[in-house]
């Protein structure tokens, strides 16, 4: 029951504070603020009940379950499960949830409580679909995070709004009606197979299919989840949609809205499809560094100091396609951390630029420049998540990629070689953000208020957190291992049930020999 | 005792936090920043008191403090290692970075970021200490991107100047491009060895890769591309000229005492996989033969005092890798200590010169220093007598007469090594006497407004001394062979084996070395003493004036990468700036507003064409159903 809390909770302080927004315009934010906190002590308390479970394997992979009919007649359940890999990001999604409710105190004034709505249903969309495991209702989740991150970016983004939302709204669109067309591709070779309809995840973890059928089953998720992350060449909405959002706005859609893709290859594509998967993992491999290095070549070209930090976005998710086609401990533990990291930091230096912003009304860096002198605390904040960013040891950035990287130099030299040019290229950009911003002479004079408490407190409890993940990541990484653990396993146990399906799903060349395990390799 | 090892890389993060978060008074700040390193030096100078009067066990005393992470058997910890070599790391980087702590707490007064200077560079001592006492790589990986940092933080320091800005850059983005190497290679060791934990990796390194073998290789290889960066070694030593952008002490600890050493550090600690892989140890005795050579010629066209020094250090960084490729580790380690002293007393001494003179950096400039600043000539006279390595009396003589006889001895040099150690001696003599002679002799030229006070005096008064009595701890044979200082770095590293131990030899290549540097500290007057013209016109003839520009732009390195790489990249960024792929979407956007325009146009609402369309439709369909 506690799981539809979770869900419920976000959902219901969303209607609420929509309703509330129309007596006054600061009951909306304590509503969420409130909503939020019950969400993240739930999810705690889920912590630290489970912490006695986490690390010994159950019967069940899952620590608390709930499956109730929904549609039975379409085999459609109200199935949600919580696993360690859940738990760390509905943990992030509750934390950064509460950040961009504080973070937009000040910067929203208008249409107050419609703004809450939006946000607090994004973020039942974010904890459903790290939540679901009803394909329907996952992609019923999946929709529900896009639409009101539409109108978040639609109606309080910045100038070009109207282009960024429906580009971003066309490019998720698409992909997940390819990721509808697949669960529904799924959804009828299993009854095809075995005469019973369903949606539920465990259920179709098994379904043995042809190889070709797989594969292009296997894509139709691939791409989705490749947009939401974003990989290159698919990455071209990102950048306008962060750009153009409002703070909070951009704080989910790096924090968490990159991760659901993330989330998706690891809970949904290599399970369900393993040797479709490994069999795209050279490709992955490839498309992984030159997302990473064509991101931060993307970020040191801009002059809009917010479009240079989504596109650091796009290096850091090239890090994180690496280490879930590795698919190793070592780099799937790196994944969970990188991802965890890159929230923080990454929304971290949104919400900086926002800062920045509300002051100068300008993202223009050419015009920026000196500004130390004048916001030294700002400045020297920024420096620190520009250095996290640039994956320096101590921080957690630097874990996730470490541990990415020598997860996948197990898999393939060349990839990982050329993957650890990145952590030049961040380099060159993350310096050359400091520079145009808070080095240099002050040009134009600007005299700015430094941070104010409220941004202060916010920005410490990031610092102590990029901290801990960089010194001592433990926690984390001992709550997350089961779950990746138990995915590996699902993967393998696949992979040895699949068998070659019948006649009509598999293409006339397909000879019957039997599926064979094989781990994921790159070239 | 030993337990108290944590405090010492505890102490300058420590003072880092409390001036970062607090950004106290300036008095309050001095305190605190000094303070900090001077407890960190007093627990160092404890445990080297300890460590000789009751050794740990096994020599070696290692500190676990916590597990950093486990995750599929890879579990880094965050765990000290003291032995002898690391001993004598935290030894020179304390006292010496108090030493140069002290100095900037009268250098820095004017500066309005004064509690930022002090936490940049306690958080640099801290990340130092971090790399030397790291008991896996690691967490040596760590401090070693720490100090990369905080070099970029203080180069960088006076940050208006975007001239300042770009050297910090280049300085990090440099050394980053080593460090991605390194990063490499601990990806390379642990996937074969299975450990990151120096000592257990070296014993398996020697248990399962053969001498020469690809893998061995490799890792060296690897290793040493960070250590390239680092310590500017050739081909990836241009950022450090240009490091001299930041404060002057900050040139002394960083860019002479500790940081640029840490490569140095790197190839002893990991010494194994060199002597598992002769090519590269090979590779590192010519780069390092390379390096003195190249950047003592760059020295030698300097005008830029600091700069002289810059280049002087990239040059004596070059001996101590000629010493670490021919296996000669105590004389590399020897020779790192005694520069620690003499470097950092010449840039402590070149500042109080910068300063005296309403920052003014040019040597030319400069001229009669003798008699204004007198207590700073001496010190600086006794620091680059030191670097020129006159015989007997200074501690430079010692370690470079060490490597000079190692290069010659030791089965893995040559004769070709000794020659370009012998050469760069002399131009180590050049260089020094000629700053010297033209910065304090011959007339004035600028008044010296300022006079160090005793925060400044007792560094340099204190680095002079050590300049000299440092060498007295490993006398050669010739000199009453006294090796304490190898002795004690043999508890860690192995003794270097010479082909016999010929003394009468050694007495030979000692006095060649001697008058080398005595003969070039004479060349250097009769060259530079101010009043001749001689080499004005050397450097007027088409030869002379062509070198002359090659050496002061270090060789074109700079050039170099700045046409191959910098510029193509930054060329690609802004070109690409609004990003090659979205054009395609773009395209597609734009087709499908073309179509939509194009279909709209047939809603025109006239009874007519919709009659037309309709029967040239059904046509068509009838047609299509009748014919195919």
């Amino acid at each position: 029951m506690i799981l539809v809390w979770l869900v419920a909770i976000p959902f219901g302080a969303g209607i609420v504070a929509w309703v509330a927004g129309r007596w006054h315009p600061k009951l909306p934010r304590w509503i969420c603020i409130l909503g939020l906190a019950l969400t993240l002590a739930l999810t705690l308390y889920l912590w630290s009940e489970q912490g006695q479970q986490i690390g010994f394997s159950t019967n069940t992979p899952w620590l608390v379950e709930i499956n109730q009919p929904w549609i039975s007649s379409l085999g459609i359940s109200f199935y949600l499960a919580l696993d360690g890999l859940s738990l760390v990001l509905i943990l992030l999604s509750g934390f950064l949830g509460m950040v961009a409710v504080v973070v937009s105190w000040r910067e929203i004034e208008e249409r107050v409580g419609f703004f809450h709505f939006n946000l607090m249903w994004t973020l039942t969309g974010i904890i459903g679909v790290f939540l679901a495991l009803d394909l329907f209702l996952f992609y019923f989740f999946w929709e529900m995070m896009l639409v009101p991150m539409y109108f978040l970016i639609a109606l309080w983004g910045h100038e070009n709004r109207v282009y960024a939302s429906v580009k971003f709204f066309i490019f998720t669109q698409v992909s997940g009606l390819l990721m509808l067309l697949a669960i529904l591709g799924l959804y009828f070779i299993h009854h095809h197979l075995t005469s019973v309809y369903t949606f539920n995840y465990t259920q179709l973890l098994s379904t043995p299919m042809s190889q070709e059928a797989a594969k292009w089953l296997m894509l139709g998720f691939l791409i989705a989840f490749a947009v939401k992350l974003p990989v290159v060449p698919v990455h071209t909405w990102l950048a306008d949609a962060h750009t153009e959002a409002p703070t909070a706005g951009s704080v989910i859609l790096a924090g968490l809205l990159l991760k659901t893709g993330a989330y998706g290859l690891l809970r949904f594509v290599f399970p369900l499809f393993p040797q479709a998967a490994s069999a795209f993992a050279p490709i992955a491999g490839v498309l992984a560094v030159v997302s990473i290095l064509y991101g931060a070549l993307l970020a040191f070209g801009q002059s809009d100091l917010k479009r240079l930090v989504a596109y650091t976005s796009i290096s850091h998710m090239g890090f994180v396609l690496l280490g879930i086609f590795a698919w190793n401990e070592l780099a799937l533990q790196g994944v969970v951390l990188q991802m965890v990291s890159h929230g923080i930091s990454t929304g971290s230096l949104f919400i900086l630029v926002g800062a920045l912003q509300e002051r100068m009304h300008t993202r223009d860096m050419y015009r920026m420049g000196g500004l130390w002198s004048t916001v030294p605390r700002l400045g020297g904040i920024a420096l620190f998540f520009a250095v996290a960013s640039l994956g320096l040891p101590g921080l957690g950035n630097f874990v996730g990629e470490f541990l990415v990287l020598l997860g996948a130099y197990k898999v393939s030299i060349t990839i990982t070689v050329l993957a650890t040019l990145g952590l030049i290229g961040a380099t060159i950009y993350s310096l050359w953000l400091v520079q145009l911003t808070f080095h240099g002479p002050n040009k134009e004079g600007w005299k700015l208020d430094d941070l104010s408490g409220r941004e202060r407190a916010i920005m410490a409890t990031m610092i102590v957190a990029i901290v801990w993940l960089g010194l001592y990541p433990q926690p984390l990484l001992n709550t997350s291992r089961e779950a990746l653990n138990q995915l590996q396993r699902t993967a393998a146990t696949t992979q040895m049930v699949a068998q070659p399906a019948e006649e009509k799903w598999a293409p006339t060349t397909y000879g019957g020999e039997k599926a064979e395990p094989r781990r994921a390799v790159l070239p | 005792m030993f337990d108290w090892l944590w405090l010492v890389p505890a102490f300058p993060f420590a003072g880092f936090v409390v001036l970062a978060c607090w950004a106290p008074a300036k008095r309050t700040t001095a305190v605190i920043g000094v303070g900090s390193v001077g407890l960190s030096a007093l627990v160092a100078i404890w445990l080297a008191v300890t460590f000789f009067a009751s050794p740990p066990p096994g020599q070696a005393y290692s500190q676990t403090l916590w597990t950093w992470m486990t995750v599929a058997g890879f579990s880094p910890q965050i765990a000290l290692y003291l032995d002898s070599l690391s001993l004598l790391m935290i030894l020179v980087v304390t006292v010496v970075g108090f030493l140069i702590h002290l100095y900037s707490v009268e250098f820095m007064i004017e500066d309005q970021a004064y509690s930022r200077y002090f936490a940049y560079m306690n958080l640099f001592v801290g990340a130092m200490l971090t790399l030397v006492l790291a008991d896996n790589l690691l967490l040596l990986y760590l401090g070693w991107e720490g100090v990369g940092l905080c070099s970029y933080l203080l180069i960088g320091f006076w940050y208006r100047d975007p001239a300042n800005g770009r050297a910090a850059r280049k300085a990090f983005v440099v050394t980053r491009v080593g460090d991605t190497a390194m990063a490499i290679g601990l990806f390379l060791l642990f996937t074969n060895l299975g450990t990151l934990q120096i000592q257990e990796l070296m014993d398996r390194a020697l248990g399962q890769w053969p001498p020469g073998s690809g893998l061995a290789v490799a890792a060296a290889a690897l290793l040493l591309g960070g250590a390239l960066g680092k310590s500017a070694q050739l081909p990836l030593q241009t950022w450090l000229p240009d490091a001299m952008a930041g404060p002057t002490p900050v040139s002394a600890l960083i860019h002479a005492a500790t940081m640029v050493t840490a490569g140095v550090y790197l190839i002893a600690r990991t010494h194994v996989l060199f002597s598992l892989a002769p090519t590269v140890q090979w590779t590192v005795a010519v780069i390092g033969a390379a390096t003195l050579l190249l950047a003592g010629f760059s020295a030698l066209s300097q005008w830029d005092i600091k700069r002289v020094l810059a280049y002087s250090t990239i040059s004596q960084i070059g001996y101590m890798f000629l010493a670490l490729g021919v296996g000669a580790w105590s004389a590399a380690m020897f020779h790192f200590m005694t520069h620690a002293f003499f470097k950092a007393l010449l840039f402590l001494g070149a500042g109080v010169v910068i300063q005296a003179l309403q920052e003014e950096h040019s040597i030319f400039e400069m001229g009669g220093l003798r008699r204004q600043l007198p207590f700073t000539f001496w010190t600086f006279l006794v620091g680059s007598a030191s670097l020129a390595a006159l015989p007997v009396v200074t501690a430079g003589f010692y370690s470079k007469d060490l490597i000079l006889w190692r290069a010659w001895s030791s089965p893995l040099g040559s004769r070709w090594l000794w020659v370009a150690g012998l050469t760069g001696a002399l131009l180590t003599s050049l260089y020094t006497f000629r700053m010297v002679f033209i910065a304090f002799f011959g007339p004035v030229k600028k008044a010296a407004t300022k006079k160090p006070g005793l925060p400044m005096k007792i560094p340099l008064a204190t680095l002079a001394v050590l300049s000299v009595i440092g060498g007295w701890v490993e006398l050669p044979s010739y000199l009453g062979n006294l090796p304490l200082f190898s002795d004690f770095i043999h508890r860690a590293l192995p003794a270097a084996s010479s082909l016999s131990v010929n003394g009468h030899q050694e007495l030979m290549l000692g006095l060649i070395a001697g008058s080398i540097s005595v003969g070039g500290v004479l060349l250097a007057y009769v060259l530079f003493m101010p009043g001749r013209e001689f080499i004005e016109r050397i450097a007027h003839t088409s030869v002379g004036a062509v070198l002359h520009r090659w050496w002061f732009a270090d060789w074109g390195f700079d050039w170099l990468y700045d046409a191959f790489l910098v510029q193509p990249y930054s060329w690609l960024a802004n070109v690409d700036r609004n990003d090659v792929i979205d054009f395609i979407y773009d395209g597609i956007a734009w087709i499908n507003q073309i179509s939509y325009h194009a279909l709209s146009r047939t809603q025109t609402g006239r009874l007519r064409w919709y009659a037309m369309s309709i029967g040239i439709g059904a046509t068509v369909i009838i047609g299509i159903v009748v014919f195919l």
